[in-house]
């Protein structure tokens, strides 16, 4: 189909080159310069913007199936392809809970019927995320579905033998559990960050070794029965310092750091405004600046959004009584771009590793994410990185618009999205609901 | 001033000045006729998510000496019950007309979560909020303070140099929080007693000495006040201390404590009083104890806020 | 521009008289309360105190005159940034059965005494109350006169009266602006 046939001129490649990409029948056919575009083929001038892989965010809620007043997969993606992204791992923690195949197919459906990213369900790992048995992994993983990720999240897999089993056990799939690390007795309806702040506000806190003590009991059970384990949203300093000490010990631990994590602190709580509660909680400053030097220096492997849409009168409350969450499909490659790109501590061929390449990884997402050679997967996002703009709920393409950065400056915008050589989002555009469904 | 929600907004001038207007409240608390017609023809709602029917008197009280219509609204609040939400109370509030809301809420931010919102246009009065602040507390408690130690020339003065000693449940008491702020502002020296259980974490950043030992605190600071937290049961069973006699023994205020604290100290509790565990019935009973005073002096602070915030007319959201 | 009235002695001569006209309508200081209205109107009546136990021998002037604040219960609260009262004094005898002499800078409106004849019967209950004035400037919007007047004053609604009394302005005068 002609239509999807696109040449995109003077592209600047992660490495600096500049390139003129054409995608056809869902792969990149080449990265040569050229003086004639092929018959058919949509011209994007690209001059000024980055190409990046389509990127993958190993950490979305889509609350579809259960609440689908907050996100369904439908608008979820579409957020997603707003935001760059051309594949999301949904969360497990869905009504019902996708602890079994069942669940999983008709997530991983819902995604491809849509037609706007690749959907990859993540399975729970314990029945109904209770923490007391294992969800039936076997099947999950054997499912159309395919599942390779399998979390909790939102919940921590607490029991320590219960952990262990789970570590082991997806061995057998090649799969890996991604920890939500908090332990929970010493986080009872805790609200904030504990320290003199939460102190102050009389809200109750969220102590850092609440997080650091998990990460440091798991990397060690993953050492001891030799599986992948994989962290989500790390956000304290001790939490770099433990893995960073696990990955010299050579344990295969990967760790993820959320935007929000990288740019927002504790001190935004003052406001009790709820738009700033998430779990876990924002940080100290000298949190978010070891959080960007984990990233830097590689003990941080991925960044993925921990997208969590919530209905307004979840955050139009007072703050013990609202949900914890944001929303980031959006807004996750600018506040990348302005928290670590403009401060000089990666450059687009990490962002790249960052945001794609190295989830897809961790995720087993085989023949998704690329480095632009030709015959890849015609996955692709062009930013442009020269712009700056007040972030807005305009920017919003989801149900949900619990966002904290409106009225942020933010650097960079996506303009393009390909997704398998669809362009999902054009010149800021997303491409019509039926268009998208009958590709 | 709009709202009064945390004694930490309030500067040594405004805070001085609530001082003295309470002065003139409490001058028409003696007169035959008790009653001011200050807020005639405006709506004050007493609007309270947990139960505290002293403070709900005490500001009916104040709202209704001020000739304020008063309607007192208990409500179940929406992180508890799965009651009626913050917003659809305050919309309600907002369309029966009142002027001024009084909130006392289990959440912490409560009350700046709702002068924040665009759902209702009436100052707000933070009544005690989670563990968070209870201004006209401390407001009441310094006023009482200045009183004792000033008498009759009180008006125009701060707390220079005076020496507090609030022991207890600092970790859970929005009374200690409050107090703090206000007493540095108003120039005095505090000093937190308490189990290092319930010490809140990071207090090393306030402007506060703590001590763990109060035999101890009490011998080195000789203070002017010494201010008893109540303690709940509830701290007891979540393993914060081992036992209420243990508790008493250490940092309860029993008769020798008393002895040896002499008699030109004040003892301050901001009640209701647990006689025989933080305070004992001696000590609640001496002539130091301020305990009724405060009451008293509760409803002249609140008579104060209340024509701050209600008398003139609304400034402009800003 | 500030066109000025009265003078410093034209101010004491005001005075004078006014304090011999309340002894004389009063048959002497016996139950006399004299009462000012902050701010100006205190200082008067501290003044007009101290001239009586001049002119009456072995008059207290402390036990003659005090304050009564009118501020909480002025008609116009809601439409103005909030007021801060001033404390109210009133002499050790109270008022009950006197007769209590109001005393203000000018006379205007008539709202100020309106709210003071209220706030009088929240403190006790007079004998009689006379009203003292330094100007009287007219434009009444209430059935309220003065007893006892320095001077009266014709003028136009949009001019300004402005009092200064050597105790806390420096200067001792009376002018018309506008």
């Amino acid at each position: 189909m002609s239509a999807n046939t696109h040449l995109l001129k003077g592209a600047t490649l992660p490495d600096g080159t500049v390139a003129d990409i054409l995608l056809e029948a869902g792969r990149i056919v080449s990265t040569e310069p050229r003086t004639a575009a092929p018959a058919g083929a949509v011209v994007v001038d690209a001059a000024g913007l980055v190409a990046l892989p389509g990127l993958v965010d190993l950490h979305t809620h889509l609350r579809e199936p259960g609440f689908e007043q907050s996100e369904t997969v439908l608008t979820g993606t579409r957020a997603a392809a707003a935001g760059g992204f051309t594949a999301v791992f949904a969360m497990a923690n869905t009504l019902p809970v996708a602890d079994t195949a069942g669940v999983v197919e008709q997530v991983q459906a819902l995604g491809r019927d849509a037609g706007y990213a690749t959907v990859r369900p993540i399975g729970a790992v314990t029945v109904g995320l209770a923490g007391e048995r294992l969800s039936e992994i076997g099947a999950m993983a054997h499912s159309r579905a395919a599942v390779r990720v399998f979390s909790d999240d939102g919940k921590c897999v607490h029991d320590s033998l219960l952990m262990r089993r789970a570590l082991e056990y997806v061995k057998t799939f090649d799969g890996v559990i991604a920890q939500h690390a908090q332990d929970p007795r010493l986080t009872e309806n805790a609200q904030m960050n504990e320290g003199a702040l939460s102190s102050e506000l009389g809200l109750k806190g969220w102590p850092a070794v609440a997080e650091e003590s998990i990460i440091a009991r798991d990397v060690l059970l993953a050492e001891h029965v030799g599986a992948r384990l994989h962290i989500c949203h790390l956000s304290t300093a001790g939490s770099v310092d433990v893995v960073r000490w696990a990955k010299a010990r050579g344990i295969a631990v990967t760790a993820e750091a959320t935007p929000h994590h990288l740019l927002l602190t504790e001190e935004l709580v003052r406001s009790y405004d709820a738009r700033y509660k998430v779990n876990p909680p924002l940080r100290r400053d000298e949190d978010v600046l070891a959080l960007r030097e984990g990233v830097a220096d590689g003990t941080i492997d991925i960044i993925a959004t921990d997208h969590a849409p919530h209905p307004r009168e979840s955050k139009e409350c007072e703050w013990d009584a609202a949900s914890f969450g944001m929303v980031g499909l959006e807004s996750a490659l600018p506040v990348v771009q302005t928290a670590l790109v403009d401060t000089g501590l990666v450059g687009w061929a990490d962002v790249a590793r960052l945001l794609s390449q190295k989830p897809a990884e961790i995720g087993r997402l085989n023949d998704h994410s690329h480095a632009f050679e030709p015959g890849s997967p015609a996955n692709v996002v062009l930013v442009d990185p020269a712009s700056s703009s007040v972030f807005g709920l305009d920017r919003l393409h989801g149900r949900s618009g619990n966002t904290p950065y409106e009225g942020v400056t933010l650097s960079g915008s996506v303009r393009w999205t390909f997704h398998e050589g669809f362009a999902t989002l054009r010149d800021g555009e997303l491409a019509p609901v039926g268009e998208a469904a009958v590709r | 001033m709009r709202h009064l929600l945390s004694t930490k907004d309030l500067t040594r001038d405004e805070a001085v000045r609530i001082l003295d207007l309470a002065e003139d409240m409490a001058a028409v608390q003696t007169r035959e006729v008790k009653k001011l017609p200050a807020l005639r023809g405006r709506t004050v709602v007493n609007l309270f998510f947990e139960d505290s029917t002293r403070t709900r008197i005490s500001f009916e009280a104040a709202a209704k000496r001020l000739s304020a219509d008063v309607i007192n609204f208990a409500a179940k609040g929406s992180s508890v019950s799965k009651g009626e939400s913050l917003k659809d109370t305050a919309q309600t509030l907002a369309a029966m007309g009142a002027d001024g809301v009084v909130i006392r809420h289990s959440a912490s931010g409560a009350p700046q979560v709702l002068a924040q919102s665009d759902w209702i246009d009436a100052g707000v009065v933070n009544a005690g909020d989670g563990t968070h602040e209870h201004p006209t507390q401390a407001l009441l408690d310094a006023f009482t303070m200045r009183r004792r130690l000033h008498g009759a020339a009180s008006r125009g003065k701060a707390l220079d140099g005076v020496k507090v000693v609030i022991v207890g449940d600092i970790l859970h008491s929005r009374v200690a929080r409050s107090n703090l702020w206000l007493l540095r502002t108003l120039g005095a020296e505090v000093t937190f007693v308490a189990p290092a259980t319930l010490v809140p974490v990071g207090v090393g950043s306030w402007p506060v000495e703590v001590e763990f030992d109060l035999d101890a605190a009490l011998a080195r600071i000789r203070p002017d006040v010494l201010m008893m937290l109540r303690i709940q049961s509830e701290r007891m069973n979540a393993a914060f201390f081992p036992s209420a006699r243990e508790y008493a023994r250490e940092w309860g205020l029993d008769d020798e404590r008393l002895v040896a604290l002499g008699p030109d100290s004040m003892v301050m509790h901001p009640g209701p009083m647990n006689r025989g565990l933080e305070i004992s019935a001696g000590a609640a009973d001496s002539p130091q104890s301020t305990v009724l005073e405060q009451v008293a002096n509760g409803v002249s602070i609140r008579m104060a806020v209340l024509y701050l915030l209600l008398s003139g007319e609304r400034e402009a959201l800003s | 521009m500030a066109r000025i009235v009265l003078q410093q002695a034209d101010i004491t001569r005001a005075l004078t008289r006014i304090s011999h006209e309340i002894l004389e309508s009063n048959r002497g200081a016996a139950d006399l309360v004299v009462l000012g209205i902050p701010t100006r109107g205190s200082i008067l009546a501290d003044r007009i105190a101290r001239q009586i136990a001049e002119i009456e021998s072995g008059v207290d002037p402390a036990a003659l005159v005090g304050s009564l604040d009118i501020t909480m219960y002025r008609d116009d609260l809601a439409h103005h940034p909030v007021r801060t009262p001033a404390p109210t004094q009133v002499p050790r005898g109270g008022i009950d059965g006197k007769t209590v002499v109001l005393v203000d800078d000018v006379l205007y409106s008539g709202r100020t005494i309106r709210a003071a004849l209220d706030a009088l019967g929240d403190i006790g209950r007079p004998r009689a109350v006379r009203l003292a004035a330094l100007i009287d400037r007219g434009h009444r919007e209430l059935p309220i006169r003065a007893d006892f007047v320095g001077k009266n004053l014709p003028t136009s609604r949009e001019e300004r009266i402005n009092v200064r009394l050597s105790e806390i302005d420096g200067v001792e005068e009376v002018s018309i602006e506008g």
